[in-house]
């Protein structure tokens, strides 16, 4: 009977009012069978730990363009910890430059996608992820 | 998510304030997992003090937004606030995007409210069993109220808005008014009107539409006139009956917070008037009858397809194609087990 449905939290962390490529993915992942709780714009880290926690979701997946990754990723990263969501896949896409991806991944962000990505391969990625940690 | 956690001891930290397990205990009930009975069975002793208010009303109507002010105005009087946001699922994919949070931004941060976005999933009309037991893992959380969001659409949606005390229908001016609401049926289950975005062209022509709609609703009585038989309007009783609920028509602009507190007001009127005139136990009766028989329904409909192979089910449905056997035959032939 149990009927478990991959859940995933997207949002958009700062500043940057560039919500298509979050809505886009949002819609890739709802066609692949997926329930996505989107957040709309300015969401501080806080307010996405907050969401991430009270819908249970299994991935969290930020949009940033405005080039303050270094900064929101970490502090989310920190804030889903301090809830106890330590076992949530964390995926950033935007605009990231190669450099800063090492040290992304390092702090806890499971992938990293940019411009041109092919939404299956997000979606592959979240399917074999979660086919592990279940 | 593989977890170590147990029924008990998620029950356990949601009655300690835990939002981790609240949040976790409603996944497992919405998944249908193992040991949701369990937990449901734990729970309901502690359910039954949240007051459950339905909100529905078509697409764009901004359900959502009056949500979020609503829940602004009853945490200004001291009140703690659950949010179920049901939206449908694609009946393609199977998955949804859920987007009631955007218009609810202004309650982050708040720890009197929780929200959870619920997608109404495929599964065998057992949503609103589904939604009712989600609504009582937060009622057991302590809830002051509960606010159930749906799609005011179709029947499962108006099933939903039926499992509150009361119920709130939310129109907009320029919806295609009054045959809308004829169609959509829903205006029969509203306990209280509101006509959101009041600030629009149009506003008046909507509300003269549903009251209209309401005034129809109204006991008639005949009269004789020249030796006709007329039907004529009830005027409103000069004292009226003790059960009846004049149902308000209220303007509100959600977004600006205007006319919450006369929303709010008029929700604790109807609290108030459920309990004075005894209807809150008729309510509730009521409510878990048509719960008992959905969930009966459900059960006997999965007992019996994992009885029969699905095979059977097969033929019967290429029999029924190739008119060899009508779908009522059919039935009595499956229920009879051949």
């Amino acid at each position: 009977m149990s009927e478990q449905k991959i859940r995933v939290l997207i949002a958009k962390p700062g500043l940057d009012g560039h919500d298509r490529g979050a809505k886009v993915i949002a819609r890739a992942l709802r066609d692949a069978g997926m329930e996505v709780i989107y957040t709309g714009l300015r969401q501080t880290p806080e307010m996405i730990a907050e969401a991430a926690l009270q819908e249970d979701v299994d991935v969290v997946g930020l949009s940033i363009l405005s080039g303050a990754h270094m900064a929101l990723v970490p502090r989310v990263i920190e804030l889903l910890r301090a809830e106890g969501l330590d076992d949530v896949l964390l995926i950033v896409g935007g605009i990231i430059p190669d450099e800063d991806v090492p040290a992304l991944k390092e702090a806890g962000v499971s992938a990293v996608f940019g411009p041109g990505t092919n939404t299956e391969d997000i979606v592959q990625h979240i399917r074999t992820a979660m086919a592990t940690s279940r | 998510m593989a977890s170590s956690d147990n029924a008990q001891s998620l029950v356990d930290d949601l009655l300690k304030g835990s939002r981790r397990a609240l949040a976790r205990l409603i996944s497992r009930v919405e998944n249908h997992a193992l040991d949701a009975p369990e937990a449901m069975a734990l729970l309901y002793p502690h359910t039954g003090h949240a007051y459950l208010v339905g909100i529905t009303g078509a697409p764009g109507t901004g359900k959502s937004t009056v949500v979020n002010a609503l829940t602004r105005t009853l945490r200004g009087r001291g009140y703690t606030v659950g949010i179920v946001a049901v939206d449908p699922s694609s009946p393609f994919s199977g998955g949804a995007v859920l987007g009631d949070r955007i218009r609810m931004i202004d309650l982050s941060g708040d720890k009197g409210v929780f929200i959870r976005s619920m997608a109404s999933r495929g599964s065998l009309g057992g949503l609103s069993a589904t939604t009712s037991d989600v609504v009582r893992v937060l009622d057991a959380a302590g809830f002051d109220y509960v606010l159930i969001e749906t799609v005011g659409a179709g029947q499962s949606e108006v099933d939903i808005a039926r499992t509150a005390y009361t119920t709130v229908v939310i129109d907009a001016p320029g919806m295609g008014d009054d045959v809308q609401a004829i169609k959509a049926g829903i205006l029969e289950i509203a306990d209280i009107l509101v006509v959101n975005k009041a600030d629009r062209p149009g506003v008046e022509n909507t509300i003269r539409a549903l009251r209209a709609m309401l005034d129809l609703g109204h006991r008639m009585k005949t009269v004789q006139h020249h030796g006709q038989r007329l039907v004529q309007m009830d005027a409103p009783p000069a004292e009226p009956e003790y059960d009846f609920w004049n149902v308000p028509i209220l303007k509100t602009v959600a977004t600006e917070y205007e006319g919450l507190d006369e929303l709010a007001d008029a929700i604790d009127s109807h609290r108030t008037h459920l309990r004075e005139t005894g209807t809150i136990q008729d309510r509730e009766r009521q409510r878990i009858e048509s719960e008992l028989v959905d969930r009966l329904r459900e059960a006997l409909l999965a007992r019996l397809i994992a009885e029969r192979t699905p095979a059977a089910l097969e033929d019967a449905i290429q029999r029924i194609a190739n008119r060899e056997l009508d779908p009522g035959a059919a039935v009595r032939e499956l229920l009879n087990g051949q």
